[in-house]
């Protein structure tokens, strides 16, 4: 039995590594027909090499030509306006609650004599809450919204089936909302990411299909050749994520270990080929895109991408490591964990790359800036991931509140700002408007970037200090919740930051759809004819 | 794999083969381990105790997973042998968790086996021990003038008593104190069960 589970196991890693090779081999004697030329497909023709981008305030800026708005792109970017406003909307409003939860579950891990009166309001209810209101409320949202608006500009063709993603966000909404009411009053399915009672995810999924079908019926439909790479990733993630969250729900087919395999094999695979390709997706649009430059090697992306998905889908049983799962099985998640060291490099080339050659655009664009450093978080999480899985390592981290603190780092720091970079770029496009207060840009990314490192630092250090006291057998376990403390403390102020920043966004947001209709200024660049032509779109 | 319906197939492809390994393998392995010697499926009272442990969201504090001598004291700090799959036979959902804020708690029937202690530590945490950062749960318990026949009164140390009356446990602490003291895994586990748990640790270095 262990010498067929060993030849197993050792098939495939091979097998993932042959299709690795074969890919690269494949790429360097260009079997697949794929080159650089095809990065430029981000940019309409004569429109490469002209920065875009309506948050580079200000003047004086090397390539200062205000912002291009691609009249030529009205016609593409019609069809998706009033899903992608609605699922923003939303999906402020998410994080805005989100945050809330999020800081009430901080703040009760170091008073957790507060608010306890009932059990709505205790700290397994509330963090669950949190986690959920970000997860599927403002992160699937804001990176749907986000695919529903770039999609169709890769593939140089309006959105098809427009109505169904305004149905979609109605019925998403519906679900989540009954979800967290199901959550908080104790009707839970116990797991954690899967936590909403399947029957309302059989809602969540049919929702997920009103944004599936039109994005899957544009792809089809394209006019252009080629698939720009952040087509491949919200492609796939359209195939992966359903199937996840299908397999994971089927009620009552799991139990014991297996269900605990099956939990993580979702949980961090919502991460891997959902949330990341949502993330990486948009980086490989809007970097370029704001710049106006191509990505730096193209067949590169390739690469990364193929290697990420053979070996992040098969990372999730390091949260597993030394439990009661076969060795084999864990011994292949630490594995892949290490090997995912291949697609975050080549993410991290690419685009690192690009970014840095240009570094007066990060300076000048507000938009950028977020993006830039999402992708940049994007690298370190990724990174730190492979290393946290390493058995020594994983051993003082585990269980331990380092782990939050890198699940933060991936979800927050890559995920959001990339998200919030994008809807920077994307909501003036919208609404013919430039932002109403510029300044608020740059405050709340001082605000989150701030915020996030108190909370990272705290968290990490705190939780490594935390397992190394488990660790010692002559501590009492005491001392590894006693010293904790002051990082939680930490924690919470850092976390008081960011929903600071959230506010500011929101809030910010929510003013600019509210001047869209006033007759505020056109937007920069625009010449009066664009206007008209706007105003009538 | 410039063209859509490829691009699926791949992408589905991939996936399918990670859930054959993360997913349908292990099931088939572990699905015919057999009940222990010493397990016995929960009780009522237990099973509803384990619904308020899922529904108050405990996991996210407590792991079930005691890991073995070779990689972590948790066994010197009494928190059980290492555990197998066959000790969770019984578990839907399963609660193996990854947090230990708390201390883990597969075995805390076995350490702590006194139901006035869970009752206090339930009520107020603090009056067992200074240093914890539970929740308190008062919201399980109410506050009478006096006790009626069949109520449990929870014990408490003159800081966290009532000026008036007592604290007497609702049903919900009572079935929930049930499920703690049924998490008990100290029957002795055998090589099989052992060698479908995580052993990437044992002999490194010797051993401790």
């Amino acid at each position: 039995m262990l010498g067929s589970i060993g030849l197993v196991l050792t098939s495939s890693f091979l097998i993932s590594l042959v299709a690795l090779a074969f890919l690269i081999w494949a790429v360097a004697n260009q079997q697949l027909r794929i080159g650089q030329q095809d990065a430029l497909t981000v940019f309409d023709p004569g429109e490469a090499g002209e920065p875009d981008d309506p948050t580079a305030f200000g003047n004086g800026h090397v390539h200062s030509n205000g912002h291009r708005f691609d009249v030529e792109r009205l016609g593409i970017d019609k069809p998706s306006r009033i899903p992608v406003l609605l699922l923003l909307v939303a999906a402020a409003v998410w994080l805005v609650v989100g945050s809330v939860f999020g800081m009430i579950a901080s703040l009760k891990l170091h008073l957790p004599d507060w608010l306890n009166a009932s059990e709505l309001l205790t700290f397994g209810r509330v963090r669950t809450l949190h986690l959920n209101a970000v997860a599927y409320g403002w992160l699937s949202m804001a990176g749907i919204a986000v695919a529903l608006w770039t999609l169709p500009r890769v593939f140089h063709t309006p959105l098809r089936l427009s109505k169904l993603p305004v149905v979609g966000v109605l019925l998403w909404n519906a679900a989540l909302i009954a979800g967290l009411f199901a959550v908080s009053t104790g009707s839970t399915d116990g797991l954690e990411w899967l936590e909403i009672p399947w029957r309302i995810d059989v809602v969540l999924g049919v929702a997920g299909a009103f944004f599936a079908v039109p994005l899957v019926v544009t792809a089809l439909k394209r006019e252009v050749d080629h698939i720009y790479v952040t087509g491949w990733y919200y492609l796939a993630a359209l195939v992966w994520f359903p199937i996840l969250f299908l397999i994971a729900n089927l009620p009552a087919m799991h139990s014991g270990v297996p269900q605990a395999t099956v939990n993580w094999w979702y949980a961090h695979n919502v991460l891997g080929l959902w949330l990341t390709p949502l993330g990486v997706g948009a980086a490989y649009y809007f970097i370029p895109k704001i710049i106006g430059k191509p990505i730096y090697s193209y067949t590169l992306s390739l690469v990364g991408f193929w290697a990420l998905a053979l070996f992040y889908s098969q990372v999730g049983i390091h949260h597993l490591i030394g439990g009661p799962v076969p060795t084999w099985l864990v011994t292949l998640s630490v594995v892949h964990s290490v090997m995912m060291f291949v697609p975050v490099l080549a993410v991290a080339i690419n685009q690192h790359v690009t970014v840095g050659r240009n570094m007066w655009a990060f300076r000048q664009s507000l938009a950028l800036r977020f993006v830039a450093t999402g992708a940049v978080m994007y690298t370190l999480a990724s990174f730190q991931g492979s290393i946290e899985a390493i058995r020594s390592v994983n051993t003082v981290t585990h269980f331990t509140h380092y782990t939050v603190g890198h699940a933060h780092l991936g979800a927050y720091a890559f995920t959001s700002l990339v998200m919030f970079g994008a809807i920077y770029h994307m909501v003036p496009r919208l609404t013919g408007r430039d932002w109403p207060f510029p300044s608020l840009l740059s405050l709340h990314y001082w605000l989150v970037i701030v915020g996030f490192a108190l909370y990272f630092v705290a968290l990490t250090a705190g939780g490594l200090l935390q397992g190394l006291a488990m660790l010692d057998v002559a501590r009492p376990f005491a001392d590894s919740v006693t010293l904790t403390i002051p990082y939680l403390q930490g924690r919470s102020l850092g976390g008081a930051l960011m929903s600071v920043g959230h506010l500011v966004f929101a809030a910010h947001l929510f003013l600019a759809l509210g001047r869209m209709r006033a007759g505020a200024s056109s937007p920069r660049g625009l010449t009066s004819t664009e206007t008209e032509r706007f105003a009538g779109a | 794999m410039n063209r859509v319906i490829p691009l699926f197939i791949l992408a589905f492809g991939i996936l399918a083969f990670a859930t054959l390994f993360l997913v349908v393998m292990p099931f088939l392995q572990v699905r015919g381990t057999a009940v222990p010697e010493g397990l016995r499926p929960y009780s009522v009272a237990e099973q509803r105790g384990r619904d308020h442990y899922v529904n108050l969201g405990c996991v996210y504090c407590h792991s079930q997973q005691p890991r073995s001598p070779d990689q972590a004291p948790d066994q010197a700090r009494g928190w059980g042998r290492p555990s197998t799959p066959a000790d969770y036979v019984f578990d839907r959902p399963h609660l193996l968790g990854t947090m230990r804020t708390g201390p883990d708690l597969l075995n805390v029937g076995a350490r702590l086996p006194s139901v006035a202690w869970h009752l206090t530590h339930l009520y107020q945490p603090r009056a067992i021990f200074d240093w914890s950062i539970m929740p308190s749960y008062p919201f399980l318990f109410d506050a009478k003038d006096k006790a009626e026949p069949g109520d449990v009164v929870v014990d408490l140390p003159p800081r966290y008593r009532p000026e008036h009356g007592v604290v007497v446990a609702r049903p919900a602490a009572l079935e929930l104190t049930q499920y703690l003291l049924s998490l008990d895994r100290t029957y002795p586990s055998t090589p099989d069960a052992e060698d479908l748990r995580d052993q990437g640790y044992t002999n490194v270095g010797g051993g401790r």
